[in-house]
């Protein structure tokens, strides 16, 4: 056979279409420069990269599910519930930290597995499926500890949280928050470019061909459902060790991971963007709402913030979809 | 032909209708009396449905004119032809099943009193509109979705009559009624002539159009071949009509019998919910062609095949092995291929890249055989082999024409190194260059000794590309063909003409 005339690829950087949202960080960082240059000092900027860790965690795992079309809305409440089981079964024992550690990421993985497998064989809409977990998480969480937290969290289980690698040249400190998220974010960004990842893409982007190639659409689907409640149960380990256990300790996270997913360009209904692009627009909303902070605006303007941004952002995007058809 | 009418209903003069450049409909004329039912028949693609869609309102045409009770019109969309009377009744009821009768027939249009909708006297009028067309047995308050077809069709020409259409268009209105229902119709259709109303009636059924039409206008390619007075012309001179057209086009040598291979694939008594009693052998290196109507069964036999909705009823066998093709997945691994008739919907993901579309299947089923390295090379040199033109390997297929979009879902397949290819429809909305890339590319899969089953509407296709065919009509074989067969002895068999027997 002939080999055809293809002409090769221009040079270019695959960017997956994150320019945008690295774009829109550049311009807020450089607004908080103004407003408040301490914040961009290495170790002030250290720490909040720590303390964005979890919902840049959550928003990678969001990723996997929004990408092959569906929602997770459980990510908050189950975020809250592996807190406070955690604080009741490590009740301030050292000993203990390690197996639940070990207990919260299967417990994630397991809550995801029951997602997936409710929207794919029960073909329960993930939208409800996954707030039908919301529930049951916050009313069984409160079940379970009579309405209040007991017990408390081991000083080992904090640290990941709460401590850092002091005295850092250079960098000033380096949290432990953040080498974790640079783990996870490496594993995903590997996922994402494995089979597995871009087959997911795939099943988003159209089911039907990839169910009739071969995919096992509904397996794909439950994997990515797992994935999310995998970094929850991380987000969970970081967030009780930073903040403490309360019942308010996940509260809006589905939320803010699902915006900032939105954000960093990938689209509703699946098929398109990437995970690194999912995660820099966690990083974006947290800087955003870092310069609201520095510049006095409320702070219970959040919500209505993200309201606006979700709202855009889908908006933009299907504009600029329906363009270019 | 036709004799002069008086003062048509529905008169149209030249009417011509491009889409994207391709003329889909050319200097077409027609007229429909009061109390005319003059059918229109064509095979697939002819223009039927664009020419329907012109007269009701659905498509504007880019020449030509509609003259509808003696006046010029133009439609400016559905709701305007309604409100001039013509209505339409699609193949697809447009009704709503949680509603009852009366609500589906006055929909949007209640009669009011006092600013609320006055239900017993939309009762009333939607029983003694019923009556008038002698369907008294239909309970104006019954709902809808508990109806049977036949029932459910009756509420949509209500609800035409209700808007005072004084021409109706049926679409295939047989095609979801048993064989006692379309009696019915028959008489439906009787009584709405009485009234004086026009009926443009679509069908492939030409028994149909013989017992119920006055005139019968052929359509072939966009154009108007001819409009015969139905009593003054029979079932052969029609199936030339629709068909009569030349082979002049190019297509690759035919399978020498004595080099075709062992049988690869056998069915017996297979059957489904749209099939019944296929029995069919495919053999390595040949191409067997597979006609018949829309909804004969020709895509739900490859679908049972590649076991998207599998044969609930008897034998598969495969190099003289029985097995079960379960599931698309058990299919590829029996080392079957399907290549799907609605590329966009289930060939293409679209805004994924080219690479990605054509190592879909083989990341899917045959990971963990091969090395990603080996595979990724592997699709890149067979996107080559195919000729796929494209920007590059990572532009998004959606971009690339119709032709190298259907190279890539083949360079997808090939990677998986089938032995049994489904082809249904492979060269739809494909310009003719890559037409003819195509068929060189099914015909080489052929001599290479894959068994290739190849679905297609287009007759000079079918003929062109087969070495045997076999014709479907109602899910079932309606009879084989051997090469060489004449596009007038496959519409025979689609349509149920009487050579059926000398097949």
């Amino acid at each position: 056979m002939r080999v055809a005339e293809r002409r090769p690829l221009p040079l270019r950087i695959r960017t997956d279409g994150i320019a945008p949202i690295v774009a829109l960080l550049v311009v807020l960082l450089i607004l908080v420069a103004f407003v408040q240059p301490d914040f961009l000092a290495p170790s002030s900027l250290m720490s909040f990269l720590g303390r964005s860790a979890p919902i840049i965690l959550l928003a990678a795992g969001q990723y996997f599910v929004i990408v092959c079309g569906e929602f997770d809305l459980s990510v908050g409440s189950l975020v809250t519930a592996q807190v406070v089981v955690a604080a009741r079964l490590i009740d301030s024992d050292p000993s203990h930290t390690w197996p639940v550690v070990a207990l919260l990421l299967v417990g994630g993985a397991l809550v995801g597995l029951v997602n997936g497998l409710v929207t794919t064989v029960l073909r329960v809409p993930s939208f409800i499926t996954t707030l039908g977990m919301f529930l049951i998480l916050v009313g069984a969480v409160y079940l379970w500890s009579d309405g209040a937290p007991k017990g408390g969290l081991s000083e080992e289980f904090r640290r990941f949280g709460r401590r850092a690698i002091e005295d850092v040249p250079l960098l000033g400190r380096i949290p432990y928050a953040l080498l974790v998220l640079v783990v996870v974010a490496a594993i995903a960004v590997v996922l994402t470019r494995s089979d597995f990842g871009r087959t997911l893409v795939a099943v988003g982007d159209n089911p039907r061909t990839a169910e009739l190639s071969g995919v096992r659409v509904a397996r794909t689907k439950t994997i990515a459902f797992m994935l999310s409640g995998l970094a929850a149960a991380v987000a969970a380990i970081l967030l009780g060790g930073y903040s403490g256990v309360s019942f308010q300790a996940g509260v809006g996270l589905e939320f803010g991971a699902i915006t900032a997913v939105v954000l960093g360009g990938v689209a509703l209904g699946g098929g398109r963007g990437s995970v690194v692009g999912a995660m820099l627009g966690a990083l974006t909303l947290e800087t955003l709402f870092a310069l609201m902070n520095f510049t006095g605006v409320s702070g219970a303007l959040r919500s209505t913030v993200q309201g606006v941004i979700i709202l855009l952002a889908v908006a933009v995007s299907s504009l600029r979809s329906s363009s270019s058809r | 032909m036709a004799d002069p009418q008086p003062a048509p209903l529905l008169a149209l003069r030249g009417i011509g209708k491009s889409f994207l450049g391709v003329r889909v409909l050319d200097g077409v004329d027609l007229d429909v009396a009061p109390g005319e039912v003059h059918a229109v028949v064509g095979e697939n693609g002819a223009g039927k449905s664009t020419l329907m869609k012109i007269v009701s309102g659905g498509y504007s045409p880019d020449e030509g004119t509609v003259e509808f009770a003696g006046q010029p019109r133009v439609f400016h969309g559905p709701r305007d032809a309604q409100r001039a009377g013509v209505g339409i009744i699609h193949q697809e009821f447009n009704l709503l099943p949680e509603r009852t009768v009366a609500e589906n027939v006055y929909l949007g249009h209640e009669p009011v009193r006092r600013g609320l909708v006055d239900r017993r006297e939309m009762l009333d009028r939607t029983r003694r509109l019923l009556a008038s067309i002698g369907e008294t047995a239909l309970p104006a308050d019954s709902r809808v979705g508990q109806l049977g077809v036949a029932q459910q069709q009756v509420v949509e020409i209500a609800k035409a009559l209700a808007l005072d259409a004084r021409l109706l268009i049926m679409d295939e209105p047989t095609a979801a009624l048993a064989d006692q229902e379309v009696e019915l119709l028959y008489g439906l259709v009787r009584r709405l002539q009485e009234r004086g109303i026009g009926l443009l009636y679509v069908s492939h059924r030409l028994t149909e159009v013989f017992d119920l039409s006055s005139r019968i206008t052929v359509l072939k390619d966009g154009r108007r071949v001819t409009t015969v007075d139905t009593a003054r012309t029979n079932t052969d001179e029609l199936v030339r009509h629709m068909v009569g057209r030349e082979l002049s086009n190019y297509y690759p040598q035919r399978a020498d019998p004595a080099d075709r291979g062992p049988v690869r694939l056998t069915v017996r008594g297979g059957g489904n919910r749209k099939l019944r009693g296929v029995d069919l052998e495919l053999r390595a290196g040949e191409v067997l062609g597979v006609g018949g109507l829309q909804g004969s069964g020709r895509s739900a036999l490859a679908r049972a095949l590649f076991g998207v909705a599998p044969f609930t009823t008897g034998d598969v066998e495969l190099d003289g092995e029985p097995v079960r093709l379960r599931s698309p997945r058990a299919a590829m691994r029996a080392g079957i291929a399907y290549v799907t008739e609605d590329r966009k919907g289930e060939g293409i993901v679209a805004r994924q890249s080219v690479l990605d579309n054509a190592l879909l299947a083989s990341r899917a089923v045959f990971a963990a055989r091969s090395g990603r390295a080996a595979r990724t090379a592997r699709v890149r040199e067979l996107l080559d082999a195919v000729e796929v033109r494209a920007a590059g390997d990572d532009q998004e297929i959606r971009f690339l024409s119709g032709g190298n979009q259907q190279k890539v879902v083949l360079a997808r397949w090939l990677a998986l190194t089938p032995r049994i290819l489904l082809f249904d429809e492979p060269t739809r909305g494909i310009d003719v260059g890559a037409k003819s890339a195509i068929h060189d590319l099914v015909r080489r899969l052929a001599t290479d000794g894959a068994a290739v089953l190849m679905i297609s509407s287009e007759l000079p296709e079918l003929l062109g590309m087969s070495d045997r065919i076999v014709v479907l009509r109602d899910g079932r074989i309606a009879g084989e063909l051997p090469a060489g067969a004449t596009e007038e002895d496959v519409v025979a068999l689609a349509v149920g003409a009487v050579r059926e027997a000398a097949a």
